[in-house]
């Protein structure tokens, strides 16, 4: 394999036609079990007439469904063999889980309660706080496992057959599984802070549902980007970190955009991680009423994790069969 | 092979698979050779001249063409790099190529020893999201589970099936690889260098195994260094040398001409 830089390929190619007959009419010998061709068909006449397909073609969108919710087992072992590896390395083990959440939110607080001071307008900062930084986190940290998703894992990809888009939603499921377990640290200090459970806590599940079904949409997208752009893992911290800010995961948004141009406001409000993060708050504290929320919340949504969730999947799919070039 | 369907109605050969101008180039990244330096990357993405020469492009495959046929085991020689693997993961249809196309009949397997698994989990996980992988249902891997492990010999020295693959031998993990590999059967089937891992124990069990599959799967392709077990099993031979196809033709005479080659 003599490594050729550059023009390699491109030479190959204006020469293809020469090469060609020289492996096959001068190089190879062509005696014994190879007969002529078909009798003068051309590979792909021959191809068709015995119903041969070409390998490793993508399937149809629905066929690649289809194929995908037949791996659906897979897809969840996957995932549960990854929540179980994560912390195998450390010796307090699984306990991590619970660990990073609540280490993340204490050092929040330290800042941005303490030392800044970002808690004006807000009743209960605590929770406030903690409800923004953990379910930031669960989107954030998808995108993040969403871009190593395939390039991450091509030793995998080109071993074995499997509906590649596997890979970006167990990665996903990954992510929901620990903010499961940061839910259960963010009810817990929700609960010290002084919030009653009411019937609107009810509504943290159609809200999770929806944040993970445009997450997966997300992943699915920075996979296929991340698969060709391999410079994306080391400028998405800086991304996410400009978008956390945005999205007034430490500060109230109504309160400081208060006397934001329009347009700002508008931004802001309809930004996917605000409206996931303000439908959590408004399930989870009293005093978050239904004033702070953005108008139409609801609907945004439910638009984002529609058009996330189907524009990724497509997007996605529609690499399917470049994935093992690497 | 002769009580398989070998021949279509008119008496003609049925091909399986169809490989027409294959050509193959990897790109490896962080290949530089110094030039790579930050400077160097800021004044490419300026002034946006040439390629990244952090990325080299390999060219592995230029321009394989062959067809195979129902019946046949076809041996694949060549020296190291000389884009057997390659070529054979091309045909899977795990790479994608450059340029050309493979037709083939069904889903052709690649059963391989590089197929990497997830090497910070336990053996175990690894049986089964491998079947799972493969397309197997929870019952069918859980159907087989023993007896992976059991044809692996993973657990002949003790309980290892349970530890990280990380921690186990490189012939133990090959091993491992090989037998979740070969718990399914399949229709066009390829073996690359499978027989070349594994004591000598393993390597008899892997052949048998191998016979097995090859009277389920309609065509077989053997990769191996092993001249004597390509003579023993396959009919016909490709010899693959620089990425291009140097011969191909009826055992003896390939690998007489393969023998004298690689004698200079």
């Amino acid at each position: 394999m003599t490594p050729r830089d550059g023009q390699g390929p491109r030479r190959a190619k204006r020469t293809k036609v020469s090469t060609v007959s020289e492996t096959t009419h001068d190089g190879a010998v062509a005696v014994g079990p190879v007969p002529p061709a078909g009798g003068g068909l051309t590979p792909s006449q021959l191809a068709a007439k015995y119903g041969l397909s070409v390998s490793g073609a993508r399937p149809g969108l629905a066929e690649y469904v289809r194929q995908l919710w037949s791996r659906r087992h897979f897809i969840s072992a996957f995932a549960r063999a990854r929540v179980s590896a994560q912390y195998t390395q450390a010796r307090l083990g699984q306990l991590w889980q619970v660990l990073t959440p609540l280490l993340n939110a204490a050092v929040y607080y330290f800042i941005f309660g303490l030392l800044l001071g970002t808690d004006r307008g807000v009743d209960n900062f605590i929770a406030f706080l903690v409800t923004g930084v953990f379910i930031f986190t669960f989107t954030q940290s998808s995108v993040l496992a969403g871009v190593r998703a395939v390039s991450g894992n091509l030793g995998l990809i080109r071993a074995l057959h499997f509906p590649r888009a596997s890979l970006p939603i167990a990665f996903t499921l990954v992510q929901l599984q620990q903010l499961l377990m940061s839910m259960f640290v963010l009810l817990a200090i929700v609960l010290m802070t002084g919030e009653v459970p009411g019937p609107s806590w009810l509504l943290v599940a159609p809200a999770l549902v929806l944040q993970c079904v445009f997450n997966a949409g997300l992943a699915l997208v920075m996979a296929r980007l991340g698969s060709k752009m391999t410079d994306l893992a080391q400028l998405m911290p800086f991304i996410l970190r400009t978008w956390m800010y945005a999205s007034g995961v430490m500060y109230s948004i109504s309160h400081f955009a208060a006397h934001a141009p329009a347009v700002v406001k508008i931004a802001l409000d309809v930004n996917p991680a605000a409206v996931y993060i303000d439908l959590m708050r408004f399930a989870l504290i009293e005093s978050f009423t239904s004033e702070q929320l953005p108008p139409h919340v609801w609907a945004l949504a439910l638009g984002w994790a529609v058009v996330m969730g189907v524009g990724g999947f497509v997007y996605f799919w529609k690499a399917e069969e470049r994935y093992g070039r690497g | 092979m002769a009580e398989h369907n070998d021949t279509a109605p008119g008496g003609e050969r049925v091909p399986t698979v169809i490989v027409d101008d294959l050509h193959i180039v990897y790109r490896v990244h962080g290949a530089g050779s110094g030039k790579g330096s930050a400077v160097g990357a800021l004044s490419r993405l300026v002034t946006r001249k040439g390629g990244n020469p952090n990325v080299r492009k390999v060219h592995a495959v230029r321009g394989v063409s062959f067809t195979a046929y129902r019946g046949e085991a076809i041996g694949l020689i060549g020296s190291n790099g000389s884009g057997k693997s390659t070529m054979l993961r091309a045909i899977a249809g795990l790479l994608p190529a450059e340029s050309g196309r493979v037709f083939t009949e069904g889903q052709p397997s690649l059963l391989g020893v590089n197929a990497a698994l997830m090497n910070d989990l336990t053996g175990e996980r690894n049986v089964i999201l491998g079947g799972l992988a493969m397309g197997m249902s929870q019952d069918e891997v859980r159907e087989r589970y023993e007896q992976i492990v059991e044809f692996s010999g993973i657990n002949e020295k003790g309980d290892f099936i349970s530890l990280p693959m990380r921690t186990y031998s490189s012939g133990m993990a090959a091993r491992l690889r090989f037998s979740i590999a070969a718990a399914k059967s399949h229709d066009v089937l390829m073996i690359d260098e499978a027989l070349a891992t594994g004591d000598r124990s393993f390597q008899k069990r892997s052949e048998a195994r191998i016979r097995e599959l090859r009277k389920e799967a309609g065509t077989v392709f053997l990769v191996s260094h092993n001249n004597k077990s390509i003579r023993d099993t396959c009919d016909r031979v490709l010899w693959l040398e620089k990425g291009e196809l140097r011969m191909d033709g009826p055992t003896a005479v390939v690998l007489k001409a393969y023998e004298e080659f690689t004698a200079k």
